[in-house]
């Protein structure tokens, strides 16, 4: 008989720690999915942190800019002519295109805006940090090619051919090729001081090569060290910057010209074609403005009606079915809510297409039912007690219910609203349909100016070709993480804070 | 707490019937011009100082829908498209009130089809993407059967015996619906019997080619080109359907396969010799010359030499520029804003 039930006591000791384990390793895989997704997206969006900005002696010509109007000046050309003079042996029409590509679009701007603060500035020399391209950028941050430098092992004689287009590399006269000796294959960079070569092949025991950075004097001798070999990855025709273009960066890395910074523009500015210049503040905007308006009209809305639902309304057929609904709205997909709007507050009423406050009307109505469900909640968790005591000394049901029922139940509606409104931040479906799925540069004005959203900002950049776009898209990821996390502790915050147990 | 909540809300439902008339041009269409037709708006705000226009990508069809809705404020000023307009929508246009429809061809797109760096490399035809990818193809005796194919040694004897597997749009993508176009109705009609069949029964040749396969060999990888890069990059023996700018700004990770033994470049697709490639377009609403301010300005900007020429900043964007006759074209309709007739539409 104990024998039995020994069994009986050892099976179930077993199941439990079997469910114990069970529940750990679910958490587990949980929490390692989690540490996954976070790892991934912040090494993924931290490169769009950071900017990089190449100091420059610009002389600020007054022919280029008209003093009535000085934000109206060729910024442009001035930051591009300082840049290509960096450079002075390239002359080629197509070099000197690649050579300014390198420069951001809006690499004048930060002149701009020293030259409008200060007006005595022009016709003098300033240093300016002016903002490379997104592409000149991933190339420094090593995303699009790794580069292996060697210093030069051996003598390196290079002489320019005569009647044709080439040099021809050689190393000391012991008798080894040229090959051996140097070190060097077709593709490999040659960089020395003054010029940059591409190593074409190998003939008669001569290294062949072709100019990236033609050298002045047609006949050179390097001692080992004076020059360096450069190796990547990826060849040139598979990447979007030349070895030419490779070569002036790594040039500047060199002298220390290349400067990394916090990217405060991506904070700064709206959204921009162009991925370094292209920032979140207009989606931020967008998305603050969105959700105060669904916040104004949802939250009186749903308290009032979980109260009256709760507390004063008779128990019938009628309050049942539209409680029913309640229940029903919550669950309904939010495109849905998106047809709504587009039917009834474009087209029937008139109002503005992406705009904030459209957007904030259908938000609105997606979270009302979510408030409401748990403002009830909220309010049937008091004990019936406090409202037979308040009933009790005489009080009105009224005021039983505004002075005591509705101040203790408050943190469990907060906790609600704002888990609502966390949802409300992250819905894109809904605003499709109203048209703020849009490309917006400007920083919304007000409640009628055109806006966006940042999950749209998000799923728009995720959908541009260009590289750079893709850690924009994870540090996107990151700011609405960041605004989710910090509506989450306020509603943990408000609940500890106020939260009454009985 | 409360009572500062209501009247806020109040304020904000008092404060919507103020808007004002439109000061800023709005655009809606293709998701394939989107990017371009951005990349002129920022630069049209910074060089006028006037508004950035606001665009939206809802897809070509959704977005000539809203263009053709009518004439006013509360209509958009543009429309980007990857074809061109249909009959049915300009009729529909008409219909209200929008008469006047400026026509602009702004360049090319090219669809690529492409595999991993990794992959050994493949070429392909029409006709063997069309009995790759094909719901049903036709036997030996003509007759449509449920498509057996299952790796590319099955389609031809001379491609690897890999399986197939194409990633591409799903059906409401209008790049899907170029692809078919392009390549699937072009590859049927190599076969003789498909041939005969569109001469007898139209539309039932069109469900042919309009019908890709569900059986796994097609996978539908969703309007995000991005992904498909990533997914193609993790399986070499896949293939990705997408925009030839995607393939173009991620060179280092997967490449092109040439289509009849021509590669998709810049210079094929100019030249028509690359046969997967679309006209893209822009549709100006004429009526809204005059009432929404900068809609001349915005459209020179878009025809001008540094946004469709050769050098502009569209071809860095992606765009295959239009050869210069057909740019100039473009530049005398966008001068005179000249509006276009229903003729020769399908």
């Amino acid at each position: 008989m104990t024998e039995v039930r020994d069994e009986l006591v050892k099976k179930r000791y077993a199941s439990e720690r079997r469910f114990r384990f069970y529940g750990a390793a679910a958490l587990a895989l949980t929490a390692l999915f989690l540490a996954i997704l976070l790892v991934d997206i912040v090494a993924r969006g931290l490169p769009a942190f950071t900017e990089k900005t190449v100091a420059l002696d610009v002389k600020v010509d007054p022919a280029e800019i008209d003093p009535a109007q000085l934000a109206g000046g060729n910024y442009d050309k001035l930051v591009k002519d300082a840049f290509r003079a960096e450079f002075p042996q390239v002359t080629g029409r197509a070099e000197r295109k690649a050579l300014g590509a390198l420069l951001s679009t809006g690499g004048g701007d930060a002149l701009r805006q020293m030259v409008v603060a200060d007006p005595a500035l022009i016709g003098k020399t300033v240093s300016v940090p002016v903002l490379l391209g997104a592409d000149a950028g991933i190339y420094l941050q090593g995303m699009l090619t790794d580069l292996t430098t060697v210093a030069g092992k051996a003598t390196l004689n290079i002489a320019r051919l005569e009647g044709e287009e080439g040099y021809v590399l050689s190393g000391d006269t012991s008798g080894e090729s040229a090959e051996q000796q140097l070190g060097l294959t077709a593709g490999q960079v040659v960089r020395f001081k003054g010029g940059a070569l591409r190593v074409t092949g190998m003939q008669n025991g001569y290294v062949r090569a072709e100019a990236i950075l033609p050298p002045e004097l047609p006949v050179i001798t390097l001692p080992a060290g004076q020059w360096d070999s450069l190796t990547f990855s990826v060849p040139e025709s598979n990447r979007r910057i030349s070895d030419a273009q490779a070569v002036w960066l790594e040039d500047l890395k060199s002298e220390g010209r290349i400067q990394t910074s916090f990217a405060w523009r991506f904070f700064e500015s709206g959204d921009s074609r162009e991925p370094e210049l292209a920032g979140i503040r207009g989606a931020l905007v967008g998305s603050l403005l969105t959700v105060a308006v669904a916040l104004a009209l949802a939250l009186p809305l749903g308290i009032a009606a979980a109260v009256y639902l709760e507390e004063f309304a008779p128990k019938n057929k009628l309050t049942d079915l539209i409680e029913v609904n309640i229940n029903n709205l919550a669950a309904v997909p939010s495109i849905i809510f998106g047809l709504l709007g587009l039917a009834v507050f474009l087209n029937f009423f008139g109002l503005p297409r992406s705009a904030p406050v459209v957007g904030g009307l259908v938000l609105a109505l997606l979270v009302l039912p979510t408030i409401i469900i748990a403002s009830r909640a909220a309010l049937k968790a008091v004990p019936p007690s406090i409202t037979e005591a308040a009933l009790g000394v005489g009080a009105s049901k009224q005021q039983a219910v505004f002075q005591h029922v509705l101040p203790l139940a408050l943190p469990g509606i907060m906790t609600g609203t704002i888990l609502g409104l966390a949802r409300a931040f992250g819905e894109t479906a809904p605003l499709l349909m109203i048209g703020m799925i849009a490309f917006i540069a400007d920083i919304p004005q007000g409640f009628t100016s055109a806006a966006t959203v940042l999950p749209v900002q998000v799923f728009l950049w995720s959908d541009l070709p260009e590289i750079a776009f893709k850690s924009k898209t994870a540090a996107a990821i990151m700011v609405l993480l960041v605004v989710l996390f910090a509506l989450n502790a306020v509603a943990i915050y408000l609940r500890k804070r106020f939260d009454r147990r009985w | 707490m409360k009572r500062l909540l209501l009247t806020a809300s109040l304020v904000a439902l008092t404060a919507v019937p103020a808007f004002a008339a439109r000061d800023q041009i709005r655009i809606v269409g293709s998701s394939t011009v989107y990017p371009f037709t951005t990349a002129v708006a920022e630069q049209f705000g910074k060089s006028t100082g006037m508004k950035t226009p606001v665009v939206e990508s809802t897809g070509t069809g959704g977005g000539l829908k809203l263009f053709c809705s009518g004439v006013g404020e509360d209509t958009p000023d543009f429309a980007n498209a990857s074809r061109p307009i249909k009959k049915a929508e300009f009729e529909d246009c008409a219909k209200n009130g929008v008469t006047d429809i400026v026509e602009l061809e702004i360049g090319f797109d090219g669809l690529s089809v492409a595999q991993s760096k990794d992959a050994q490399p493949l070429e392909l035809s029409k006709l063997q993407l069309f009995l790759a990818l094909a719901k049903e193809i036709p036997d030996k005796d003509g007759k449509l059967v449920a498509n057996p194919n299952k790796t590319w040694k099955d389609v031809d004897a001379s491609l690897p015996d890999v399986k197939i597997e194409v990633l591409g749009p799903p059906p409401t993508s209008g790049t899907r619906d170029s692809f078919a176009e392009l390549a699937l109705e072009a590859g049927a009609l190599k076969i003789p019997a498909m041939a005969d069949m569109k001469k007898a029964d139209a539309k039932a040749f069109e469900k042919v080619w309009k019908s890709i396969r569900e059986d796994g060999a097609y996978v539908e990888a969703g309007e995000n080109d991005n992904l498909i890069v990533q997914k193609l990059v993790a399986n070499p023996n896949a293939l990705g359907i997408f925009g030839f700018s995607f393939v173009e700004q991620n060179a280092n990770a997967i490449k092109d396969i040439p289509i009849d033994g021509v590669e998709a470049k810049y210079e094929t697709i100019a030249d028509g010799s690359y046969k997967l490639s679309r006209p893209l377009f822009i549709y100006a609403k004429k009526q809204h010359v005059g009432t929404i301010p900068g809609m001349a300005e915005f459209v020179a900007e878009y025809v001008s030499d540094k946004a469709i020429g050769e050098d502009g900043y569209l071809a860095e964007k992606g765009i295959v520029t239009l050869p210069g006759a057909e740019a100039d074209k473009t530049r005398a309709v966008a001068k005179d804003m000249t509006p276009m007739s229903a003729e020769g539409l399908k």
